[in-house]
């Protein structure tokens, strides 16, 4: 066991875990944060998305003793963000979440692309959102909203 | 702004893309015992001996001699054993559940575990038929005597894995006497029908609640009533609280796939017609029947697809191998023939020297005609108008014309076709007999029991929506919550795209009885069984009549680029169009459309699952490929309203229809490109590459 500290939703959090515990499960299961979700365990899905210092990780694949210092932020604490309301504004004009298992993941990954790239193509967000999977709504309303979102400019990000 | 006709946001759509929505396996668990499935390693043979380590404190083994009642899952036809009982008939048959408090710990002793077999030689070919099925139309005796043309084919595809992005997942725990379930599920009455039945229990010893749920397009119509039944069988047993949550390894080896199947057609010509089709199909049903069997007819009645074909001579078979066995995904048994019927005709056109489209379209079927079990086709049919619709949006035929130059390597192709909404046959009043319960309490708020999940469909917010319009107040003013089998009635599966036709419409009615005997300020209570078209008539055993209540109708364009050096296929746009009846909120609608879509595309040309000696080779999303956001062009549809007597507002259904077209036109478009007939799916590369190397053109 090792103690392990980092930022979670701006808040510090200091843990007695094994350093190779994955990242997700400490965040769903010692940290309660059940938006962060498991869909393949590989890094293949996306489902488990988190924000490491502003940047989209599949908390699946990243060892705790990793993000040592950083700050994450799952769903939980975006979602008291304006940032948060924009984007998930937008998911509900279109339609972009179906079944919802995939959202928040999906929700993160569209910030990190849209704060470093305001004004993607519809090319540059199918791939940032390739390796998030979704089954349910063959991406059109996901990418639509977020084509829709980085017309509004970059005022918000 | 998104432009959507009379759509509202889902009612569930904050709390899921904000993360609040509770999954099974974000739903408090404390002190639960996790539960791991043991199974079998080999396809076929006797178990000889289990042998069990010995197990710390709190650790327990569950297996066969533990069933209380019934050794055997509630599923239609029901032959599947909960556990395995003296012999395994396929890789990764359940043996038996090792239950305990840590998760590795169960791994550990999973691997001490030994089960002794006698091997039997496995058996995997198809030729072992449990399910035999035939019918005739017209007379093909008298067209194979006299026709111009004729030519024979065989088609096949493959397995599909459904999916959801949320793995296959079940709690269970006492309640007093009584086993409370949560599950990701699509149909509480069946995992219900399926607890009651192994344990032998009084119905109301068993309560079924649906948390959020993460996708499950067929996958979870019948597998957790598996799953229920094995877990019931162990909480009668140890009396302590229980999950089992898949990873998703294990959800892709030991969980129900779509039907691989094999069709043959010899079609005939007389006078540039396609007069007479001898079918068989073929399907793989794995170990077990289950539901193959209504799988099957489902395949057969869309034998012909939307097209009129006066004589026929159809047969089927459901071959029973030492296989995972299959069940439901979206279509159920079409999406296999209306491909190897898509392509098929476009076969012969080409064959007989005459343009693939105009043939189809000369061929598509009417109003007033029978279909291909001599039913009728009783309501109008839109296809033309369908048809060009979707040329106009997609400039079909500008496209088609210039990619049919050799050399394009780009291709568009169209597809038309039908799905039979709800049960097959009378099966709504004979089998199902759903009932809708509606009340409204003393402040005027009405609340709606359904037992319809919402795995993604929107259908909490779509029926809701059927009961306030009807009643003329806010949607405000109506409560819809997810099914919990305490509360509801059962008003059937969320299944064969049954819940908008069939649900909805008694929704309809039962709100327009409410509204008729509303008193402000008093509760009130209005229970409204299904009753259907009384021109339907049905015959199950030989497959004759009306088959459906209704027919929702479609068709998909998609245009791919090919590249001839790696021999991969991009898909350059997808176009489509739909009579659904009347859509009750669109953009739930094109939300179903695009998804739908999406999935076959991935069906035509990417979603390979293979079997060798039993097991499947694809066992991580690594290597069974689905649809990204990069593999997938913006997706166009448009809705023509073609409103259905018997639906609410003129509704139809609309889950399946959208998956059945997608792969046969993609199929059609990479035909041009490469200049060669495709006879199967997956068209992935390395197939392509066979064509062009040594296919026919």
């Amino acid at each position: 066991m090792e103690k392990i500290s980092f930022y979670l939703n701006g808040k510090q959090v200091k843990l007695a875990i094994d350093p190779s515990t994955r990242l997700l499960d400490v965040l769903r299961i010692r940290l309660h944060m059940t938006g962060v979700k498991e869909g393949c365990g590989e890094g293949e899905c996306g489902a488990c998305s988190v924000l490491v210092d502003g940047v989209c990780y599949n908390s699946c694949l990243t060892p705790v003793a990793n993000v040592m210092g950083k700050h994450i932020v799952t769903i939980e604490g975006f979602r008291t963000t304006k940032q948060y309301r924009i984007i998930a504004d937008a998911f509900a004009d279109f339609g972009a979440s179906q079944c919802g298992f995939c959202t928040p993941g999906m929700i993160l990954n569209a910030y990190a692309l849209l704060k470093n790239n305001p004004h993607p193509s519809e090319e540059e967000v199918r791939i940032a959102l390739s390796g998030n999977l979704c089954r349910c709504t063959g991406y059109n309303a996901i990418v639509k909203a977020i084509l829709e979102i980085a017309e509004k400019g970059d005022i918000v990000w | 702004m998104a432009q959507f006709k009379n759509s509202t946001v889902k009612i569930d759509n904050e709390e899921k893309m904000s993360g609040k929505a509770l999954f099974t396996d974000d739903l408090p668990s404390e002190g639960f015992l996790w539960v791991r499935p043991l199974r079998s390693n080999i396809p076929c043979g006797r178990i000889r001996t289990i042998n069990v380590p010995k197990l710390p404190k709190g650790y327990y083994w569950v297996d066969a001699k533990d069933i209380v009642k019934e050794n055997v899952v509630n599923i239609i036809f029901s032959d599947w054993p909960v556990f395995a009982d003296r012999r395994v008939n396929y890789y990764g048959e359940t043996i038996g559940l090792l239950i305990g408090p840590d998760k590795a710990k169960l791994e550990e002793l999973g691997r001490l575990l030994q089960v002794n077999y006698d091997e039997e030689i496995p058996h995997f070919k198809l030729n072992n038929s449990k399910i035999h099925k035939s019918f005739t139309k017209g007379n093909l005796d008298e067209v194979i005597k006299n026709h111009d043309f004729m030519l024979e084919e065989t088609f096949e595809t493959g397995y599909q894995e459904q999916v959801y992005l949320e793995p296959q997942s079940m709690i269970m725990w006492l309640d007093g006497d009584k086993i409370t379930i949560k599950a990701s599920m699509q149909c509480p009455f069946y995992i219900k029908n399926a607890v009651v039945r192994t344990l032998g229990c009084s119905p109301d010893k068993v309560r079924v609640i649906q948390p959020a749920v993460g996708g499950a397009f067929g996958g979870k119509e019948h597998y957790p009533s598996m799953m229920a039944a094995q877990l019931a069988t162990a909480i009668m047993k140890i009396k302590k609280p229980l999950k089992m949550v898949f990873d998703r390894s294990e959800d892709l080896m030991y969980t129900t796939k779509r039907h691989p199947s094999r069709t043959t057609y010899t079609g005939y010509v007389k006078d540039g017609r396609l007069v007479g089709v001898k079918a068989h199909v073929g399907l793989n049903g794995g170990a077990y029947l289950g539901c193959s069997g209504v799988v099957l007819n489902r395949g057969l009645i869309a034998v012909v697809d939307s097209y009129d074909v006066p004589n026929l001579d159809v047969t089927g078979d459901v071959y029973v191998t030492n296989t995972m066995p299959t069940a439901a995904f979206r279509g159920f048994g079409s999406p296999q023939t209306i491909f190897a019927f898509e392509m098929f005709i476009e076969h012969i056109a080409k064959a007989i020297g005459v343009d693939p489209v105009e043939f189809k379209l000369k061929h598509l079927v009417k109003k007033g005609q029978t279909t291909a079990v001599n039913g009728k086709f009783h309501d109008d049919i839109i296809l033309p108008q369908l048809v060009e619709k979707a040329m106009e949006m997609s400039d079909f035929k500008r496209k088609y014309k210039e990619y049919s130059k050799p050399g394009s390597n780009r291709g568009i192709g169209i597809s038309t076709f039908l799905h039979g909404c709800g049960f097959t046959g009378s099966g709504e009043s004979t089998i199902i007999n759903a009932q809708l319960k509606l009340t409204k309490d003393e402040n005027d708020i009405v609340h709606l029991y359904t037992s319809q999940v919402d795995f993604g469909q929107g259908n909490r917010t779509t029926l809701k929506k059927i009961v306030s319009d009807t009643l003329g107040i806010p949607e405000e003013q109506v409560t819809h919550e997810a099914p919990d089998t305490d509360h509801t009635l059962s008003t059937g599966p969320t299944a064969a795209s049954r819940t908008i036709i069939i649900v909805g419409y008694l929704c309809e009615k039962a709100a327009k009885h409410l509204k008729e005997i509303w008193k402000p300020g008093v509760y009130q209570e209005w229970i409204e069984p299904y009753v259907g078209p009384d021109y339907i008539h049905w015959d199950e055993d030989t497959l004759q009549g009306d088959a459906y209540p209704g027919y929702a109708w479609g068709v998909n364009i998609v245009e791919i680029s090919f590249d001839p050096i790696t021999y991969q296929v991009k898909v350059e746009g997808a176009w489509s169009t739909y009579d659904v009846g009347h859509a009750i909120d669109e953009r739930i609608v094109i939300g179903q459309a695009d998804g739908g879509l999406a999935q076959a595309i991935g069906y035509g040309y990417l979603e390979n699952m293979e079997m060798a000696e039993g097991r499947f080779r694809q066992k991580t999303l690594a290597d069974y490929i689905i649809p990204t956001s990069a593999d997938l062009p913006m997706m166009e549809t448009e809705l023509i309203d073609n409103l259905f007597a018997y639906g609410a507002s003129g509704a139809k259904g609309c889950g399946e229809l959208t998956f059945v077209g997608g792969a046969p036109a993609l199929c059609h478009a990479i035909e041009m490109a490469i200049n060669r007939k495709i006879y199967k799916i997956p068209a992935n590369p390395e197939y392509l590459m066979e064509l062009v190397e040594n296919g026919k053109d």
